[in-house]
């Protein structure tokens, strides 16, 4: 009997995760990206750790050192500051930029989307055309209404950038939930007696998710890159916070004496960025339903 | 009341539905009639598009509304009126009392789940139960469904069973209803190939004897309908057109459909004589533009004048044979011959 439980142990059949996990590992740009981004978790997690020189600390006989020398591998700024912790305190920042402001959108969209896609009808031409009207205002425009309505600050950046991002997941969401809502499984569990809130979120919004987490994880990457602008505006986060946008638009001055101040964060960024989207392609390539069987 | 006659479950009466389309109203079902007695199987045959699953979707009320409505009628369950029930009460119902086995198993499982959450999640709707019971419950569904192996297969996702399988995962899904008194049946072998169907129907005969329930089966195989049938109702472009026991169908069939059906069937016993297979000439008339005459009366070689006028009246050929044909005489002696 013992033996018998252990051999049915082994053959279970795949979790779809296994299945996800199978396959991301033959995409190779998938795995790059993966690798960027774990490597930009593992620094923002760890920051106060890994990083050589407190991030803030200003060291003025060391202005402007170039790279690999007093100890700064990747030197100083214009106030001494040691660049490769303010990079690595910028992840963090990166990555909670990231996370929250998808979040938001992440969260609106969905409730917008499956609502308007499983009620239709009135509600659901009202909610799109309010979801247009996002669409058609340039994005650039509606967060500067945004942080100059809530003031200049980070978190009023991830916010901006949040909302507006709602109308994207909305319609993809939406786009989604009206194919599957029609799908013999939804009937087939309305027979047996499942309710409204049950159909929406518990049976079609799971079978919406492929394409939803496809769009957040390019959503990420997107975000770093609007709140480095917004930063570097002035609208987003304030100095001497070492977000990478800031960083950039506080040394561009010295880009001719001391190049290295204002290209690394620029290149922290590209990496990031890149790597969110080159996991982002990898994953819709492998859970876009065309490509399964 | 003698010890034979066992109490009616689900009676259908002159019950009207139709669908508001842009091109008019297409009436899917006219003044059809049907009654259910407990622990019997009652069949709704007919081809596509006869209004077979819009009534058994009427009964819990899953046809889409609007555009779909009831324009008169009753449909009448262990004594109450359904159609006179809240939203609320029908789905009360759903997965409770009435149950349902869908066409395809291919598509009628949710893909994301495995087949055993999906069966634990009834369990858990309908009654008070940890998630453990009711996964236990699940394995115990499967073993009683016979699908092999049910600790592990209540772990698979629905693209890994194969279709009979998928069917059994189904029906064990529709038996996790607390106390299903009526289970509706609508094609339930049709993506299934001979063997795995036969097997499923025998499954089927066999739960029914083990619970007490009534089987609405809807098909359009009469190969189905002599398997499993007590009593048989044809239908034909949303009119019931000949009722009787599966006997008198098979054996002695009054209107000219149903005669049709029978003819287009292969046959063993004919093989000798190596007969080709008979069609029904023609199509089924549009439902939009349909008259008050007879609906076949376009493909019938026995019509008359009569036919394309007015509907015909019930004519009861015995107790338990009833049908609705101007000239059902004629069939009769026809198929005598």
């Amino acid at each position: 009997m013992q033996n018998n439980q252990t051999s049915q142990e082994i053959i279970k059949d795949p979790t779809p995760l296994q299945e996800t996990w199978y396959n991301l590992k033959k995409n190779k740009g998938a795995m790059v990206g993966m690798t960027i981004i774990l490597i930009f978790i593992f620094m923002a997690i760890f920051a106060p750790l890994i990083s050589p020189f407190d991030p803030l600390a200003q060291i003025i006989e060391d202005r402007k050192t170039p790279m690999f020398t007093n100890g700064h591998v990747f030197g100083t700024d214009d106030l001494g500051r040691d660049m490769l912790s303010r990079l690595i305190y910028g992840a963090r920042i990166s990555m909670a930029i990231g996370v929250i402001s998808v979040g938001i959108s992440l969260v609106f969209g969905i409730l917008i989307g499956v609502t308007s896609a499983y009620f239709g009808g009135i509600y659901d031409k009202i909610v799109m055309r309010i979801i247009d009207i996002m669409l058609a205002f340039p994005y650039i425009l509606l967060t500067i209404v945004i942080v100059s309505v809530l003031g200049p600050s980070l978190m009023n950046a991830m916010v901006a950038i949040g909302i507006s991002q709602i109308p994207r997941y909305a319609r993809v969401v939406r786009a989604s939930v009206l194919a599957e809502k029609e799908a013999d499984y939804v009937l087939a569990e309305r027979a047996l007696g499942a309710g409204n809130f049950e159909l929406m979120f518990l049976t079609i919004l799971p079978n919406c998710l492929s394409p939803t987490i496809v769009q957040a994880t390019l959503g990420v990457g997107e975000a770093i890159l609007s709140s480095a602008g917004l930063s570097f505006l002035g609208l987003g986060a304030q100095p001497p916070t070492p977000e990478w946008g800031l960083m950039i638009a506080s040394s561009k001055e010295f880009i001719t004496n001391a190049w290295w101040i204002v290209t690394l964060p620029g290149i922290a960024i590209l990496l990031a960025v890149l790597g969110f989207n080159l996991f982002g392609d990898g994953l819709r390539d492998i859970l876009d339903p065309k490509m399964r069987n | 009341m003698n010890q034979h006659e066992k109490e009616t479950l689900l009676s259908i009466e002159d019950l009207n539905f139709s669908f508001t389309t842009q091109r008019g109203i297409v009436r899917a079902v006219r003044d059809l009639s049907i009654n259910i007695k407990k622990g019997e199987t009652l069949t709704l045959v007919g081809e596509s598009g006869c209004g077979k699953s819009v009534t058994a979707h009427a009964i819990n009320q899953l046809n889409p509304m609007p555009p779909g409505h009831v324009d008169s009628g009753k449909i009448v369950f262990n004594g109450t009126d359904l159609l006179t029930l809240k939203k609320s009460e029908i789905e009360a119902l759903r997965g409770t009392q009435i149950s349902m086995i869908f066409q395809e198993p291919m598509t009628a499982l949710n893909p994301v789940f495995t087949v055993g959450s999906q069966i634990a999640d009834v369990f858990l709707t309908h009654q008070d139960m940890t998630k453990q019971e009711a996964m236990e419950k699940a394995v115990e569904l499967f073993r009683l469904v016979k699908i092999p192996a049910p600790e592990r297969r209540v772990h698979s996702y629905p693209h890994q069973l194969s279709g009979g399988m998928r069917q059994r995962a189904m029906i064990a899904m529709a038996l996790a209803s607390p106390n299903p008194g009526l289970m509706i049946a609508d094609e339930p072998t049709t993506a299934l190939d001979v063997t795995i169907q036969a097997q499923i129907l025998d499954l089927l005969q066999d739960l029914k004897q083990h619970i007490e329930m009534s089987i609405l089966l809807i098909t359009h195989d009469m190969g189905v309908v002599a398997e499993m049938a007590d009593r048989v109702v044809v239908m034909y472009a949303g009119r019931k057109v000949e009722e009787a026991d599966a006997d008198s169908i098979f054996h002695n069939p009054h209107h000219p459909y149903t005669l049709g059906l029978l003819n287009s069937l292969p046959s063993n016993k004919k093989y000798k004589g190596a007969r080709r297979l008979e069609a029904i000439d023609g199509t089924v008339p549009d439902l939009l533009t349909i008259g008050e005459g007879c609906p076949f009366a376009n493909r019938c070689v026995y019509q008359t004048g009569e036919c394309s006028r007015s509907f015909p009246k019930e004519t009861i050929i015995s107790e338990s044979h009833s049908v609705w044909c101007h000239n059902y005489q004629a069939v009769k002696t026809e198929n005598r011959q």
